[in-house]
């Protein structure tokens, strides 16, 4: 027993790990704290696809991961320039202030 | 020795991850961030993942989590300020009654059935991961170089000087 | 027998080894450098303390240790504390997939002369110096100063830069031979010189071989790419708030920065600790030719001398030369001592060439370094990338 992991604990940890997540993505008023909960997300997504890749002896699991990799690296780049535009617009990171579309 | 490796490394993601959504400083939430990925790349090791555990933090870890350490400096964020009352004491044991359910939901629909062993899986050397990209999964790479240009177009005209 | 023979002692005496070994070859690369750039530049280098200067490291590091170690109030003392700590650390562990030497076989025990062999090892060499980016960026930022968080981000967005070609350019020798592990990445290049990669296959990797040796320069932060810690601009970079032992920390990671690097250029470009050609041709016998010559070039000049106490110094290094000439010589140690000797041999040349440029060239201005990096040297790293790739599937069927 001490020589191995059952599976169903790695996907705890993924879904604890994207619950947190999500949590950050829904309660915090930073953008960039917003945006990292977003990396958390999709890592604990990374977890699930490797976890299944070796449930089913599989490598298209790790290439699905890869993928996503390369989404979230491209997303980040994109996403972090909008967030300095942002900025050099509003000088604020609280997106409870960029509301100009509110009443 | 495998049990002990991934409890050790699953508390240590646990607890980055809760400091990543808690603390005030964005940039201890980016450090906190960069242990959660981490301790992912090791249980990537213990899951026979060894490209995507490299890939993990060649990739994420050192790079994207760089870009976002570099712009938190160069915005200069402070740290946030906490207005309203604190919410610890009845937030705390409820996220842990939250996450337990989940973690029993979870237990619930996927039966331990398969074991995992380092080393069970020998499969995801660079070798099988190449040939794998580079036949069943061409289009996909193909079609992320062009994600990627788009990004990087994108991102230049986004963050350029304006010339006056 | 059965706790000698088992995994963990034995990983746990090679890695005290190599520890012990890197910490000393640490120190007295500093005063090769020294002596280098002062020889360079016509004049004796660290001379007093000890015979030839010998003993300046030692002096360097009772200094460093005894200097007073002050905690600045105003810096963000965790991230102060953790920088040096994750610079030394990612720079250290690098060291432990290099391959020193085939295998051997040490009193009832065999086992190869490398820490660990990892089928990504090169891999794990670029993750950890990724990783070693943080030490420097953290360390610019929580120095709270604003010359330290320009020269730090400067020097991480350069390294960063960098990694781009360097990662290319340590691609296309794996094209040729066809495996990531350090360790069969040397056996790969077996059978003398022209079985390097450097000069083998479809395609020499010469451009390859340059442009990895110019993103090392960019990734260790050395001459010509040093603008972000040069003492005379920026004060002195992202090391300003840190002194004594911190301050070794980063000195101690830049150095073995680059010797990993020497080391990575000599396992993929220069085959590793393999011969230039074959034992029947004499091979064996280019240490002892070497350390001869030197013995009798110190006996030379010990005679007749140029400084008074070079008459004493002299004559003692020669003696010891040819005494080391004498032990290559010998077949008991022959086996584990000779491809040390072309793996030191090796990489010592690079680290050489490393403070050979230091002495010589001036600094590029930050604008013109990254210019560099993403509008020359990148496309030429891609280009040869493309071409070999092109050459080995034409000429593999």
């Amino acid at each position: 027993m001490m020589n191995a992991v059952p599976i169903s604990w790695f996907l705890t940890l993924s879904a604890i790990l994207f619950a947190l997540g999500v949590a950050g993505f829904l309660f915090r008023r930073n953008i960039i704290t917003v945006f990292m909960s977003i990396e958390l997300m999709l890592n604990a997504v990374n977890l699930s696809f490797v976890t299944f890749a070796y449930q089913h002896k599989e490598v298209s699991g790790h290439l699905f991961t890869f993928f996503v990799m390369v989404v979230a690296a491209a997303e980040a780049a994109v996403g972090l320039a909008i967030i300095l535009t942002v900025f050099k617009g509003r000088s604020t990171l609280n997106i409870d202030d960029v509301n100009s579309m509110k009443n | 020795m495998d049990v002990i490796l991934f409890l050790i490394f699953a508390l240590i993601a646990v607890v980055c991850a809760i400091n990543v959504v808690v603390q005030t400083h964005p940039i201890s939430s980016a450090l906190s961030l960069v242990g959660v990925m981490g301790s992912l790349a090791v249980l990537y090791l213990l899951l026979g993942a060894e490209f995507i555990a490299a890939a993990q933090v060649i990739v994420y870890a050192g790079a994207i989590m760089v870009l976002f350490v570099f712009v938190i400096m160069l915005l200069n964020a402070g740290a946030e300020t906490r207005t309203g009352r604190s919410y610890l004491i009845p937030g705390a044991p409820l996220l842990v009654l939250f996450l337990g359910l989940l973690a029993f939901f979870v237990q619930r629909i996927f039966p331990d059935t398969t074991m995992v062993r380092f080393g069970g899986f020998t499969g995801g050397g660079p070798a099988e991961i190449g040939h794998a990209l580079f036949t069943t999964y061409l289009l996909p790479f193909e079609v992320t170089s062009i994600l990627i240009l788009v990004a990087i177009i994108g991102a230049i005209v986004l963050a350029r000087k304006e010339i006056e | 027998m059965e706790l000698l023979d088992s995994f963990i002692f034995i990983t746990i005496v090679k890695a005290a080894v190599v520890f012990a070994v890197l910490m000393t070859t640490l120190a007295y690369l500093q005063w090769v450098e020294r002596k280098v750039i002062a020889h360079v530049q016509v004049r004796p280098g660290p001379y007093r303390v000890g015979p030839h200067g010998l003993l300046q490291p030692v002096a360097d590091v009772i200094k460093l240790l005894t200097k007073e170690d002050l905690l600045p109030p105003y810096v963000n003392k965790p991230l102060y504390l953790l920088a040096p700590f994750l610079a030394m650390t990612m720079a250290l562990i690098s060291i432990s997939v290099i391959p020193f030497g085939p295998m051997i076989t040490v009193g009832p025990v065999k086992t190869w002369m490398q820490l660990t062999d990892l089928n990504i090892g090169v891999l794990f060499i670029l993750a950890a110096s990724s990783m070693g980016v943080y030490g420097i960026a953290l360390a610019g930022w929580s120095s709270n100063n604003k010359y330290a968080l320009i020269g730090g981000l400067r020097s991480s967005a350069q390294m960063i830069s960098y990694e781009l070609p360097m990662s290319l350019a340590i691609a296309a020798p794996l094209l040729i031979s066809n495996t990531l592990s350090l360790r069969q990445l040397v056996e790969s290049q077996k059978g003398g010189i022209f079985n390097w990669n450097i000069l083998h296959g479809p395609f020499p990797q010469i451009v390859s071989f340059i442009v990895f040796m110019i993103a090392a320069f960019a990734e260790t932060n050395r001459v010509p790419f040093d603008l972000p810690e040069a003492e005379n601009e920026l004060v002195a970079g992202f090391h300003t708030e840190y002194s004594s032992m911190k301050f070794a920390s980063f000195f101690m990671a830049e150095y073995s920065n680059m010797i990993t690097v020497s080391a990575l250029a000599t396992l993929l470009f220069l085959g590793g600790w393999m011969a230039p050609w074959s034992v029947e041709w004499g091979a064996s016998l280019v240490p002892t030719v070497i350390f001869a010559v030197a013995g009798a070039t110190a006996l030379y000049h010990g005679a007749n001398a140029a400084r008074k106490r070079d008459k004493r110094t002299l004559p003692v290094f020669g003696v010891v030369f040819l005494g080391i000439a004498g032990i290559f010589l010998l077949p008991v140690v022959q086996f584990w001592l000779l491809p040390l000797f072309w793996f030191a041999a090796k990489t010592g040349g690079i680290l050489f060439l490393f403070m050979w440029v230091r002495a010589t060239l001036p600094r590029f201005r930050y604008d013109q370094l990254m210019g560099f990096t993403w509008k020359f040297l990148f496309p030429v790293a891609m280009l040869n990338l493309l071409v070999t790739s092109f050459l080995v599937a034409w000429f593999t069927k």
